[in-house]
């Protein structure tokens, strides 16, 4: 590949999905597209990227976009974050009025297994406080890429999924085994919703948050775009709600609308200034 | 920690034993559960990695008389083992397992699996 197809192909992935590729990154585009050549009967990524800049290329670019995606994801990854919201349940509870929802935002949710993670904390919390049960629970899981949320919509995970990080209790619980596969049981499908959603288009559209989990996501953008979604992220947080991010990733130096917690590691609720703006 | 790898394919043994070691048990192997109860007379390991399926005296069987000797609960134990089928990790957990691993596992999973049940070194011994 000559360094301007790169160039071309780098920079529909940075328009489109923020994700930053160097140089050095260019086996990934080797890897990554190589079936998306074939399919097409494009001879090299040469060919591909001229392509790009022919019009109506619209949704070529999408679709380079969301295969350079990193879409690992596994149930409640890294422990700590869940732990940490799991205890913030019945203070935002108190804090809400009776009919209104506590809603949970799963932001850049890959194949679902943070929605559901948040899902099963939810139902094992109602399960150990009654109070809880009256309360309505929501959680949106949003991706910009659309094979994984037709994933994380059917709640269908393979052993090797439910075996990374799941404890077996939960799995037994909340899972029926369906040929070899598993399905979280529909009860926890139904407090979960999917959409396509770019974290650098416009957010306001799906209301307010009482808590966001935004993880591994940032690390692939650069500074500009980091400050971008964190400022917009935290316009749609309540004034009392908690933004988690991923355990390589901050907000420090990036925005001045979020103020870590001291506690934890990771875990941003909105600033004064952030308040004021959203106020 | 010291971890007692319970499994009659000496070529599991051998994987489990790369990947504890790797993460700083102490690794002893026995190839059935009589063997591994034999073991126990040597101490009570921290933690077992159990297969189900065994000659002399299954992994179902080891785990029963492991939580009926004094001391026995103390070990967290691992099922690892190709019966995959919900009612039978059922089974696994009724008899005492803490946590289980669906063969074929990897090291991502048995960390993760360890990690669970607080036996990775670090976490409190
Ligand atoms: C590594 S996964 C993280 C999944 C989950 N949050 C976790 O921590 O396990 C990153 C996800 O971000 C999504 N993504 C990348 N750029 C995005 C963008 N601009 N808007 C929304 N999602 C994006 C990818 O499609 C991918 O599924």
């Amino acid at each position: 590949m000559t360094s301007r197809a790169f160039q071309i192909i780098a920079g529909v992935v940075k328009e489109r999905s923020g994700i930053v590729l160097m140089p050095e990154q260019s086996y990934l585009l080797e890897t990554r597209l190589a079936a998306l050549l074939q399919r097409l009967g494009l001879g090299s990524l040469d060919v591909l990227a001229a392509r790009l800049q022919s019009p109506g290329s619209d949704g070529l670019a999408q679709e380079v976009a969301e295969l350079l995606t990193t879409n690992e994801s596994h149930f409640f990854r890294d422990g700590k974050p869940f732990d940490h919201v799991r205890a913030q349940i019945p203070r935002l509870h108190r804090a809400r009025a009776p009919g209104l929802p506590l809603r949970f935002w799963s932001a850049a949710c890959s194949t679902g297994q943070e929605a559901y993670s948040l899902a099963i904390l939810i139902a094992e919390a109602q399960e150990a406080d009654p109070a809880l049960r009256q309360r309505r629970f929501e959680i949106l899981g949003t991706d910009l890429t659309r094979s994984v949320l037709e994933r994380a919509r059917q709640g269908l995970y393979t052993q090797f999924e439910v075996q990374r990080g799941l404890p077996v209790r939960m799995l037994m619980k909340h899972f029926t085994q369906v040929e070899g596969r598993w399905r979280i049981h529909d009860r926890l499908r139904q407090l979960c919703r999917f959409e396509q959603a770019n974290l650098l288009q416009d957010l306001r559209q799906f209301g307010r948050f009482d808590v966001i989990f935004c993880r591994n996501v940032l690390i692939y953008f650069d500074p500009p775009s980091k400050t971008r979604v964190l400022e917009a992220l935290a316009a749609q947080l309540a004034p009392d709600g908690l933004l988690y991010l991923g355990a390589a990733e901050t907000a420090l130096g990036l925005t001045d609308r979020l103020e870590p917690l001291p506690e934890i590691r990771g875990v941003y609720r909105p600033s004064a200034a952030a308040r004021r703006a959203i106020a | 920690m010291e971890c007692l790898v319970v499994d009659d394919s000496a070529v599991v043994r051998k994987i489990a034993r790369r990947i504890l070691e790797k993460h700083g048990f102490r690794v002893r192997e026995a190839a059935d559960g009589a063997a591994a109860l034999e073991a126990l007379r040597a101490g009570m390991p921290g933690c077992i990695l159990l297969d189900r399926n065994m000659p002399v005296m299954d992994g179902l069987a080891f785990l029963r008389a492991l939580r009926g000797i004094p001391g026995g609960d103390r070990p967290r134990v691992i099922m690892c083992t190709t019966e995959t089928a919900q009612e039978k990790i059922l089974e696994g957990l009724e008899a005492g397992a803490d946590e289980y691993v669906m063969k074929p596992f990897d090291e991502a999973i048995l960390i993760d699996k360890l990690a669970l049940v607080g036996a990775l070194p670090g976490a409190a011994e």
